[in-house]
């Protein structure tokens, strides 16, 4: 494979840059692989390199129903954090966090890792207190987090609204200063570029229709583009996993929802921390381009469309403005939707299943891209030892049924309220 | 924008409706011997089908009744509503 590196771009420059090889070839899907991925997102991507380099499989194929990086890695608001009151969350959050702090060297891809730190606002004395024991399990963890009070706030973001007479007063506020963004396209291409140049088969437009399942193990995949067979296969395709699962005779503690995001026109640098709203769902960074980044509620009903409504669109947005009052002078640039695996407790899947060699990676609900390098790692594992690593073992699909729930906002069964 | 016709009120804009989930979903019988794998599908197993999926919503700044919705995951057509009591 050849290196990205100031000295090749100076060497291409001489052939008009026309000679570089491709990122990522495209073949024609072999007969057989000793595993399938099914699904060529960030997660489906890293579990590929990682199988390859951390486990020497390099028989492996990607399938994607679209292309790589055209799903939810292409689509969410690019934020990293590790921000997490349960002991498990916060373990496997703060293992990602020390992958995406290396990305860049190992993946010899920018991908533009920016610790820049979140802050969550707190608007109530009581929300303060929640945040203290929040920011102390964090610290038990390792993970680092700081208090601010409301004058502290308003030296980082001035820009807030910091009125005395609003609704929701700014009282201060929970700071993971290692916290960030990254750019998530590259994450994909990063992850693609290396797990094809160890062998990893990436196969775009090719969309599961079935499965082989004999004397309950897994023999391989009915494909668009033929029949291929595979002893283990992964299913990564968040928002899609009912999708296949239902081809699977599975029925699985996930329903599929709506998330909607936006940007704004670009600004000059003006907000250089990822901020949380407090007294509802609304957070917002800007970009390296100057765009304000904006996300928050799901459109709260089951659905596919990838495309949301205006209503959602209205109410995340006049958070924001109580937020930031000078958003309400920007236009809109973009808005676009992505469905969500939303788990019945909000924490995610991976774990082996009733099927002997079928692996399952699902329920990221709208916080999977700060994962991605930590669940592709442990599914890697998982698949490759045919058993969970200790830092995705709560992670278990059996975890509703035996009471174990990992339910870190406290929200129970109701998927859509958040 | 969803157009969601309340059986009580008829054609009214989103903004008036929560919504409520999977009306497929059947609490078991009380006086029934239950399995844990019944529980469990009631409690959190869900179809999410991507198509005609049947669902509750909540007409919360309206009249306040419950009805069931007809609807299409996939492209947030609306078929029909029903009142809870009523079956497809």
């Amino acid at each position: 494979m050849q290196k990205y590196s100031v000295f090749n771009l100076i060497k291409n420059a001489f052939s008009s840059h026309e000679n570089w090889e491709v990122a990522w070839k495209d073949p024609t899907p072999k007969k057989s692989y000793d595993v399938i991925i099914i699904g060529g997102g960030g997660h489906g991507l890293a579990t590929a390199y990682y199988l390859a380099k951390e486990h020497n499989i390099t028989n492996v194929a990607i399938i994607e129903k679209g292309w790589i990086g055209g799903g939810n890695v292409g689509r969410n608001t690019t934020i990293i954090r590790s921000n997490f009151m349960h002991d498990a969350n916060g373990r496997f959050n703060e293992f990602s966090m020390d992958l995406w702090r290396n990305m860049s060297q190992e993946l010899n891809f920018n991908v533009m890792f920016s610790p820049r730190g979140i802050i969550n606002l707190a608007h109530s004395d009581a929300q303060m207190n929640a945040y203290a024991r929040r920011g102390n399990s964090m610290r038990l963890n390792g993970i680092d987090a700081v208090l601010l009070n409301r004058k502290q706030v308003k030296k980082l973001i001035p820009m807030a609204d910091f009125s005395e007479d609003v609704r929701f007063p700014i009282f201060g506020g929970l700071m993971q200063p290692s916290a960030g963004t990254a750019r998530h396209d590259a994450v994909a291409w990063g992850y693609a570029r290396q797990a094809d140049s160890m062998g990893v088969d990436i196969i775009q437009n090719c969309e599961v229709i079935g499965f082989d399942v004999i004397g309950g193990k897994i023999k391989g995949v009915r494909t668009s583009k033929g029949d291929i067979k595979a002893n283990k296969i992964g299913l990564c395709v968040a928002g899609s996993t009912s999708i296949l699962a239902e081809k699977l005779n599975m029925t699985l503690p996930i329903e599929t929802h709506l998330l909607q995001a936006c940007v704004s026109e670009p600004i000059k640098p003006l907000l250089d921390h990822v901020v949380t709203f407090g007294a509802g769902h609304f957070y917002c960074s800007q970009s390296d381009k100057g765009e304000m980044v904006m996300g928050g509620d799901l459109d709260g009903y089951n659905s596919y469309a990838q495309r949301g409504n205006l209503p959602t669109l209205q109410h995340v947005l006049t958070e924001g403005i109580a937020m930031f009052p000078f958003l309400s002078k920007l236009k809109m640039l973009r808005t676009w939707g992505g469905i969500m695996d939303m788990s019945m407790d909000g924490s995610p899947i991976i774990d082996k299943t009733h099927i002997e060699g079928l692996y399952l990676n699902c329920g990221w609900c709208y916080g999977g891209f700060k994962s991605t390098p930590a669940s592709g790692w442990t599914f890697a594992h998982t698949i490759a030892q045919d058993k969970v690593h200790k830092l995705n073992a709560d992670y278990s699909l059996n975890r509703f049924s035996k009471g174990y729930l990992l339910d870190e906002k406290g929200l129970g069964t109701k998927t859509w309220i958040s | 924008m969803l157009f969601i016709k309340c059986p009580y009120c008829g054609i009214r804009s989103q903004n008036e409706f929560a919504y409520g989930g999977d009306a497929t979903v059947k609490r078991p019988e009380l006086n029934k011997e239950i399995s844990d794998k019944e529980w469990d599908d009631f409690v959190y197993n869900r179809k999410s089908p991507r198509g005609k999926h049947l669902e509750f919503w909540h007409h919360i700044s309206g009249c306040r009744q419950w009805f069931k919705v007809h609807r299409d995951t996939a492209t947030h057509e609306i078929f029909k509503t029903l009142k809870p009591h009523e079956e497809l």
